[in-house]
């Protein structure tokens, strides 16, 4: 039994490994943070943000300060997809943002069935009207 | 050592001593301060023996849903009544809510539309009445009666809003109350406009209305308005609401004594419980389907609205069975002389949208959506502050508190199989409008602000972009307004407006919706200006989510030294429609050009002069890698990112005359920055082992906690802290002194201060 836990990564019941949704590779075990198995990169904010005003002229640009938050980026070493992203203020130690509780979620699953496509949930739909 | 200082073995005061002492000092309290009782709670009061009773004599659930119905019908009529007729800004976008509450206090049946955070607090102030006031011979609670109320610190969310509250009797005995509340906005405080980032301490801002009788006999005391309206720069305004919520209180009542002439009180009062309960089990099972497991994230404010700063909104949320624990501890702590600290109700009010709004928005309106979700936060933080400490910005706290809740609670619905809505990444979360006042083109005072507030991009879902400048986070169903109509009130224009920002993006595989730009310039008034109240222009106030990027940053720019309707009129063509080509290209000669963080105090402007700002964008979901190719192109010809920009993140190639992709290019594009991926990131251990530091760096004022040690919140700089439990002033220095004395001290070193005496 595997459990789609993000966008990116599942988690194998059995395993209880942390596995990527786009290639399958195995990142590590699920008692740990997902993170540590994963290549990180830390990015200047203003190549994803660039300045819209010009920064010779100006100190506020849109684009964050570099010297004030940094954004971490997370890949699955085997594709390269970018799993997940952390704005985080330099030094900062990474945070471990997803810690299951593995025989909770086991039990939980053991009345469920396996879900291999995840559930988007309702659209919203406009309101028709009352008509006739 | 005196004998008053020789410790002494306490004795266990018997029951009687313990009724005794409690008699003692309720007969001799010196000042009824907010009630740490009341406003630390915003569970449901118990179940009285009367809600019991009426519960077992009505419990057909047809019955109940016939009655909620139409008391909801009531809330909805009283809701529409003040945004028809509410003279406040604020009252015309639906900053408002109108409910129905039990007997004991507890909000059960709310309006549908408008602000919902007012739905987990308000309730308050109602419970301070009937601890209080019912029976206090100087007061007492009576038919016909209506009590005020606008202090914070005795609930709701800041003391801009201000809440007519009225007992509903039926044959004398007390059944349920109505309130309305509404964003007034003016409120006397040393800036205009209700929440002024000013604020040193709670003395400076404004009205402070603990809920008192304003109200007999159904008519507004005519000496306690006036002395209302002598304290705020709208009396005008005062008056004219007062009268619309008391109104509208009133139309509920009538539905009510519609349904108790009926069905009969009992049916009423157990409607009011049934839901109230209902509402609370369903949040709790809703609860038991997701997955066990802890979630942290932090929000960075980079403000205090007066400096540049970094205050850490730090959360933990835990999900074990059918409980739900938001743990804020690590917060910042509260500053003793700024406005950003909210009292934990309004941060619990804020988190309550998120579910409401966001999660389960087929719930019933109402106080029992958040009633069973717990919240642990440090006592005199920033999230939790004292009574001593100002609060008018607390919407600075509760807005990134309510992110860090979205932003964690996405991370617990992808993969519950029971959805109610989209997996959505935070959606913006600053107010980046204008604030104004001054005395309008008709002569007349007045203080408030732009609707644009409600113009937050909406974060992307999990199959969808987010939408554009669409709504506030604090009220998703609220409106923009029309600013062509609030211009013939005030006496400036917004010479652009609900343009989109171009390239002020939160990319993703779902791109985050973006938000417009606003350039105002005062025309007819000498005594006009504006503030601003947003942080985010150093340090983005959203996180993105699964591989998503947040919102980039948001400045305030300035253009002075000019009048913008006389070049308009002589020299049209130089005018620019964007802040981007006014300020790079700089086409008015003899202007100067200045950019600033948002959080500009009150400031009065000249005529024609510029002040430019832009909405931000919700943060984006997935990688942007993933991203179709045409949405990238469509973006470009809607102007929402430039085509250098959009190549460069995207990786998609495009002809750059007819934008047709190159489909093979781009896919050959996007797999060598996979590889480049590879090649450039390090090991998660490996990165830790030069990243990680032991403390906040020594070049950033920080302020909360470092890592995962909660205990220890820093207060400004890495050797200056505090035990979380043992509060510690935390005072500011003027940033005027600040930078005199920068200046001065380059004068000391150029030995340019010529000598003074010190």
């Amino acid at each position: 039994m595997k459990v789609l836990m993000t966008e990116y990564l599942r988690i194998d019941l059995d395993t209880e490994q942390w596995e990527c949704r786009v290639c399958d590779h195995t990142i590590g075990t699920a008692a740990k943070g997902y993170k540590e198995g994963m290549l990180v990169y830390n990015r200047d904010p203003r190549e994803i943000h660039p300045p819209i005003l010009d920064p010779e002229k100006y100190r506020f640009t849109f684009s964050p300060d570099p010297e004030w938050v940094r954004i971490l980026e997370y890949y699955c070493p085997h594709c390269g997809t970018m799993v997940e992203t952390e704005y985080a203020i330099p030094g900062h130690p990474p945070l471990h943002d997803m810690e299951p509780d593995l025989p909770a979620l086991r039990a939980q699953w053991a009345k469920r069935e396996e879900v291999k496509e995840p559930v988007v949930g309702p659209a919203v739909v406009p309101d028709q009207g009352h008509n006739h | 050592m005196s004998e008053m200082n020789t410790p002494v073995t306490a004795k266990t005061p018997s029951p009687e001593e313990v009724a005794l002492i409690k008699k003692f000092l309720n007969d001799t309290t010196l000042f009824l301060g907010p009630d740490p009782e009341i406003m630390q709670n915003h569970d449901l009061m118990p179940r009285t023996e009367m809600e019991d009773e009426c519960m077992r004599k009505v419990g057909d659930a047809h019955t109940i849903a016939k009655i909620r119905d139409r008391i909801q019908a009531g809330c909805d009529e009283g809701y529409e009544m003040v945004e028809q007729m509410g003279a406040a800004p604020g009252a015309k976008w639906g900053d408002v809510i109108t409910g129905v509450y039990s007997a004991s206090g507890d909000l059960a049946i709310a309006s549908a539309g408008g602000v919902l955070i007012f739905s987990a607090l308000v309730h308050h102030p109602i419970k301070f009445i009937i601890k209080n006031w019912v029976n206090e011979p100087t007061v007492g609670v009576r038919e016909g009666d209506g009590f005020i109320h606008n202090d914070s610190r005795y609930g709701n969310v800041h003391n801009t809003d201000q809440s007519m509250i009225l007992p509903i009797f039926h044959k004398g005995k007390l059944v349920c109350w109505v309130a309305s509340t509404v964003h007034e906005g003016e409120n006397g405080a040393i800036e205009p406009g209700g929440m002024p980032s000013m604020a040193e301490s709670p003395c400076d801002e404004g009205l402070k209305m603990c809920p008192f009788k304003v109200v007999e006999n159904y008519q507004i005391k005519r000496d306690i308005l006036t002395f209302l309206q002598n304290s705020v720069r709208e009396p005008k305004l005062q008056y004219e609401d007062m009268k619309v919520k008391l109104f509208a209180c009133l139309r509920i009542k009538q539905r009510i004594e519609e349904t108790l002439n009926t069905d009969g009180p009992e049916a009423l009062i157990s409607t009011l419980r049934t839901t109230m309960e209902n509402v609370r089990a369903e949040v709790k099972r809703r609860v038991s389907q997701w997955p066990d497991m802890t979630v942290r994230t932090y929000i960075i404010q980079d403000s205090t609205l007066r400096e540049n700063c970094v205050v850490k909104i730090n959360c933990k949320l835990t999900k074990t069975g059918d409980r739900l624990i938001f743990d804020f501890r690590g917060s910042s702590p509260e500053f003793t002389n700024r406005p950003t600290n909210t009292i934990v109700a309004g941060l619990k009010g804020m988190l309550a949208q998120v579910f409401l709004c966001y999660v389960w928005p087929d719930l019933p309106r109402g106080q029992a959506a958040f009633a069973p979700i717990e919240v642990i936060t440090d006592p005199h933080s920033i999230v939790n502050c004292s009574y001593d400490a100002p609060n008018s910005q607390s919407l600075m706290s509760i807005f990134t508190g309510f992110t860090a809740g979205q932003h964690a609670v996405a991370k617990f619905l992808y993969s519950c199989p029971e959805k109610y809505t989209k997996v959505h990444a935070p959606t913006f979360n600053m107010i980046n409008t204008f604030i104004w006042g001054g005395v309008s083109q008709h002569g007349e005072t007045l203080g408030n602000l732009c609707a644009d507030l409600n113009g937050m991009g909406a974060g992307a879902r999990s199959d969808l972009d987010g939408e554009h400048g669409l709504a506030p986070i604090f009220a998703t169903m609220a409106d923009i307004g029309e600013q062509e109509l609030n211009e013939e009130d005030v006496p400036f224009l917004q010479l652009v407006s609900k343009k989109m920002t171009r390239d002020a993006i939160a990319p993703g595989k779902y791109r985050g919706g973006q938000g417009y730009t606003m350039i105002a310039a005062t025309k007819d008034s000498e005594q006009w200006g504006f503030m601003t109240t947003c942080q985010g222009a150093k340090i983005p106030p959203i996180q993105g989510l699964f591989g998503g990027y947040a919102c980039g940053c948001y400045p305030l720019s300035k253009v002075k030294g000019i009048d913008v309707y006389d070049i308009l009129l002589n020299e049209p063509h130089k005018f620019k429609h964007s802040i981007e080509e006014i300020m790079n290209e700089q086409p008015f000669e003899d202007a100067t050009y200045t950019t600033h963080h948002m959080g500009m105090g009150f400031e009065i402007s000249k005529r024609g002069e510029l002040f430019m700002i832009s909405q931000g964008a919700g943060a984006g979901y997935g990688d942007l890698l993933e991203r179709d190719p045409a949405g990238v192109i469509r973006d470009i010809e809607e102007g929402l990112i430039s085509p250098g920009v959009a190549e460069r993140l995207y990786k998609v190639k495009f002809d750059p005359a007819t934008l047709a992709v190159n489909q093979d290019a781009t896919a050959a594009a996007r797999d060598a920055e996979r590889k480049d991926r590879i090649a450039r990131g390090v090991p998660y251990a490996e990165f830790i082992k030069t990243w990680n530091k032991p403390t906040p760096p020594s070049h950033l004022q920080y302020f909360g906690c470092w890592g995962d040690d909660v205990a220890k919140l820093y207060m400004g700089s890495p050797d200056k802290f505090r035990d979380a439990n043992t509060p510690r002033p935390n005072y500011m220095v003027h940033p005027k002194d600040v930078r005199i004395a920068e200046l001065e001290a380059r004068l000391h070193a150029l030995g340019a201060m010529g000598g003074e005496k010190q």
